[in-house]
Formats: structure tokens, sequence, C-alpha cells
């Protein structure tokens, strides 16, 4: 394995996250608890899908084999996609889609910020960018999970049990493989521990004036979105997503 | 016409002989073309028709995020999902404007909102249409927010000056959305597939009728209309506002190279003005009165949001306070 596939593949991996959180986000339209959520969602939902367009553009011009960023976002099965576990979760309640927002941003926001800095110019461009528009989500979600978690009765309840819902798959946040590894010793990609440690921090302080436990460190189990292996959630949610390009193939839009 | 049916609760317009000498200066006022403010007197029925109209207007925003998130999850290609989201957000924010400006009237958002809830406040009748195909998208953007605009622009000069300068803001923003709605359909006529085409010529045989009716009844029966347009809430009439719209907007179908569903329409020479049939009238009123496609889906969409979303709103109020507290303490 040389640099360009580990690269391709952590290309895939930033871009199918960001997207399928985009995707998300998008299934609260109209249904959001209030009318500066509704736009507040779409907002995060826009800079997310607009990254991944960044992301996956670049993946198509490494990939170079005829493919452009719509037909790695639409025509790529569940195997192949490279999301985090995380983010294809479903919405769940509010608490759910918070929290998640939460841990992903607390995530993304210090990868983007070490990528700011990476030896591939071109991925340092687009990660400086995005820092800017992920400073602002994880600002949002923490104040949010602050909110829920220190408000009623009932909001510290519905957080609690959404902690046990999506914590398991912040695994995927807090450990690398070989390739990402490589990655981070040819200086393109930011430290793995550093950003484990970082997350572990921020989630650390904002649980905590949240009045939230902060539970173990999940551990390892079978699936792994580094290697395609998904929830069944995901397969549902690209049918949704990819069958206009699916059912015309030769359509332009 | 986002609005659609306004009451003024007034029957008949007084001259400027039969008016209080406060109601005689507010008329004056307006006549000269000074915009009214909050702060300004106005007569009750003034107040309460701009309540309803604005409330109105800020409903079917909000409604009408939902035609469209029908398909955000379901665009076909990451420029066109950028583009809706984009979209999306606007009309979040439209709502959030339009608001604002009717609470300057003294009126209560959350009130309002139970209304639109309840069936007692009216959103534009277009967006109980459903939307069945991808060129739908298009179609709401140039032909619905078409509408919309040739509307908007008119009461960017309505007298009320939070709803004026509201509109102005709008207006930026609607503009740019009927652009891309007409080059999701430009896209799909001159590029895309017969299967494409289809749909796109499909979407304008559903939707151009529902957009002819947003711009509200025929003028003989608007008895409300005399009375706004003497506040000069409006400044012109639905017929006259339906007419500019089909003018402007049939040489752009034809660009296309789509038909109008529209056996009588055509160009009259001596009038200056396209000609065109008759609208199902029936059809306008049994929508505004609920029995459209999707009135109850709208609703009760809208309805389960803030009813499901109740805990949320009250965790954050009970959040604040705890803050505050501590921040007194």
């Amino acid at each position: 394995m040389n640099n360009k596939t580990d690269l391709i593949e952590y290309l895939l991996r930033l871009g199918d996250s960001a997207l399928i959180q985009g995707q998300r986000l998008c299934q609260w339209c109209g249904k959001a608890p209030a009318l500066e959520e509704e736009l507040a969602l779409m907002n995060v939902g826009l800079d997310l899908v607009g990254q991944a367009r960044n992301w996956l553009d670049y993946a198509a011009e490494l990939l170079d084999d005829g493919r452009d960023a719509d037909d790695l976002a639409f025509r790529r099965d569940e195997r192949a996609y490279r999301n985090l576990l995380l983010v294809e979760q479903p919405n769940g309640d509010y608490a759910v889609t918070i929290l998640k927002q939460f841990l992903y941003d607390a995530w993304h926001l210090p990868v983007l910020q070490g990528l700011s800095q990476s030896s591939d110019e071109r991925i340092a461009g687009i990660a400086a960018k995005a820092v800017k528009e992920v400073t602002y989500h994880l600002r949002r979600s923490g104040e949010w999970v602050e909110r829920l978690g220190d408000g009623t009765e009932q909001s510290h309840k519905r957080m609690l049990a959404a902690i046990p819902e999506v914590w398991r798959f912040t695994v995927e946040l807090i450990a690398a493989d070989d390739s990402e590894q490589r990655l981070c010793e040819a200086g393109v990609t930011p430290g793995i521990a550093s950003v484990a440690a970082q997350w572990q921090a921020k989630v650390n302080d904002i649980f905590a004036s949240a009045t939230l436990p902060v539970p173990a460190a999940p551990s390892y189990f079978y699936l792994n979105a580094r290697k395609g292996l998904h929830t069944e959630h995901l397969g549902i949610l690209l049918a949704e997503m990819q069958f206009l390009p699916r059912a015309y193939p030769d359509a332009t839009w | 016409m986002y609005a659609q049916l306004v009451e003024t609760g007034v029957k008949r317009i007084k001259d400027l002989s039969e008016m209080s000498e406060q109601e005689r200066a507010f008329q004056e006022k307006i006549d000269s073309e000074i915009k009214i403010e909050a702060k300004n007197w106005m007569p009750d029925a003034y107040r309460q028709t701009l309540i309803r109209q604005i409330s109105q207007h800020a409903h079917s925003e909000i409604v009408g995020m939902l035609p469209e998130g029908n398909w955000v999850t379901r665009a076909p290609s990451l420029k066109r999902k950028l583009q809706l989201m984009a979209k999306i957000q606007d009309e979040a924010g439209h709502g959030l404007y339009l608001y604002s400006a009717m609470e300057t009237l003294g009126a209560d958002r959350d009130e309002e909102i139970d209304k639109l809830h309840s069936g007692k406040a009216k959103y534009s009748s277009i967006f109980n249409y459903p939307t069945l195909n991808w060129a739908d998208m298009g179609a709401v953007g140039w032909l619905v927010d078409g509408a919309a605009i040739v509307n908007q622009v008119v009461l960017q000069r309505t007298s009320y000056g939070p709803y004026s300068r509201a509109m102005i803001r709008i207006c930026k923003e609607e503009s740019f959305h009927q652009r891309q709605g007409y080059e999701i359909l430009l896209t799909m006529m001159r590029h895309g597939t017969q299967a494409q085409k289809d749909m796109v010529q499909d979407a304008i045989n559903r939707l151009w009728w529902p957009s002819l009716m947003m711009f509200g009844p025929s003028d003989e029966h608007s008895p409300n209309s005399a009375q706004s347009m003497a506040w000069k809430i409006k400044r012109q009439s639905n017929d006259e506002l339906r007419q500019r719209f089909i003018d402007q907007t049939i040489p752009q179908l034809e660009l296309l190279g789509c038909t109008c569903p529209d056996p009588d329409l055509k160009w009259n020479a001596e009038r200056g003005h396209y000609d065109f049939g008759e609208i199902q009238w029936d059809e306008f009123y049994e929508v505004l009165k609920g029995n459209g496609p999707c009135n109850q889906e709208r609703v009760a969409t809208r309805r389960k949001a803030i009813e499901d979303g109740a805990w949320v709103r009250e965790a954050a109020v009970a959040h604040a306070r705890k803050k505050q507290n501590k921040n007194a303490a």
C-alpha cells in the first residue's frame, strides 16, 4: 500500500462522514423543535455537505478513474462507504441528534485543526476553511448538550438515555488503523493520540457542565466503518439518498 | 403571493370626511407615502389586517419548507443538494424576519403559530400540493418563487415600514432561488434524457394552475382588496399581478421548450398581454378551506414538530434560568 492509496482512503473517510452527517440533518427539515433550530440544522448540514464535496473532489482526482465526487457520493454501495458509524445512526429524539452532533464535532474540530497544518497543501486549504465552520458547529452542539443535560428533569433523562445509544460508536474516534498511522507519520494528518486526547478533554468538560456522567472508553467490536462494515442503518440511508442517480444512470441533473 | 384572502374586517371604506382626526392624519400619511412605524398610531383594523397578512406570509415560509424537505434527502447531486439546503435555510430565515415584523404590531409569535396548527390561520395554498418528482424542485423555484417575487417586489413599497423592510431583504434571496429553480429545469430540458424532460413537463402541468392561484381570488371576488389598497398594504390588485406573472413567465416557458397546460392561453396583441383560461376557483377555495391534497399532512407535520419539541424548548428555558441565577449569585 502506498501513500496515495492511504490518502484516498482517508479523504473518503472525511468526506463520507461529513456527507452522511449532513444527510441525517436533512431528515430534520421541517421537524425541528424551533424555527431557529431549522435554520441551524440546515446551516450545519450545508457546511458539512460542502466539506464532503471538497474532500470527495480531491479523492476523485487522485483516483483518476473517471468518477467524480457525485459518482463517489451517489454510486458507491454501503460496503464501499467509509463514514464513521456514529454519524449513520438514526436521528432519534433531539437528545440523540444533539449528542451525535457534539461527539462528532468534538472530534472533527481537532482533526481539521491538525489537517490545516498538513504537508499536503490541498488538504491544508480545505481544512483551514472547514475549521471556521466546525468551530461554530462545536460551540452550538456543546451548548445544546449543556442545555439538555442541565435543563429539566425530562431533558436530563433523555440525555442519559441517549448516551448508551451512541457511545459505543465513539471507539472509532479514538483509534487509528495502519493506513492512518502511515499518513500521520508522513505529516499529512494529525496525531491520533493528540486528537483522541483533545476529544476526550472536550467531552469531559461539556459533560461536566451538562451534569452528565462520562462513560468508560468504549472497546473494540466487530463493526468497523474503515473496512466498510456498517450498521444496518446505512443501507437504507443510501437507498434514499442515491435513488435518482441510480434510477436514471444516464441523466444530467 | 404568500398571503391570500386576508380579511380586513372592513365593509366599506370611509372617505376622509367620515374619519376621526387621528384616522385622517393616518390616512394622509399613507397617501403621502410616509411609512407607518411600530410606535405610530394606526387604526385597529389596519393593525389586525397586517397581523393576519404578515403571519400568513410567515406561516407560508415555514410550511413551504416541507414540499422541498421532501426532496432534500433525495437531491440527485451534491450541487443540487447544497442549493436546496441553502434555500430551505433561507426560508426558515424569512419566516423569522416575518414573525419579527409581525411582533412589532403587538402580536405574539407562539399564539399565531397555534392558530396555524389549529387550522384558524392560513398559509399559501400552493404548499398543499405534493412534490412528486425532482423537477418539482425546479418548478417550485421557478414558478412558485417567481409568483412570490412578483408579489413581494410590490410589497417592498407596502405602507408598514417593518413589513416593507422585511420584503426588501427577502426579495434579494428569493430572486436567487428563482434563477436556481429555472436552471434546474433548463439543465434537465437541454442536457437531460427523455425521462427527465417528461418530468419537467409533468411538474409544470401540475404546478402551473396552483401557481396562478397564489395571487388570490380575482378582483371581482376580493372584497378585502379595496381597503388593503386604500391603506397601501397592497399596492396592486390580484389580477394585475397575476397578469404580470403570466406575461413574464410564458417566454421563459417557451425558452425551456415546454408547453403550458392551458389551451386558452394566447398572446393578445391588442391588450399587449397574454389571455389565459379560467382558473378552477372551486379547487382554490377547497384548498384554502383545508381540502387540498396535502393540507392535513402539512399541518400535522408542523404541529408534531412543535409538540415533540416542547421538552427541548422547556429545557432551553430552564437552563437559561439556571445560568441567570448562577450569574446573579
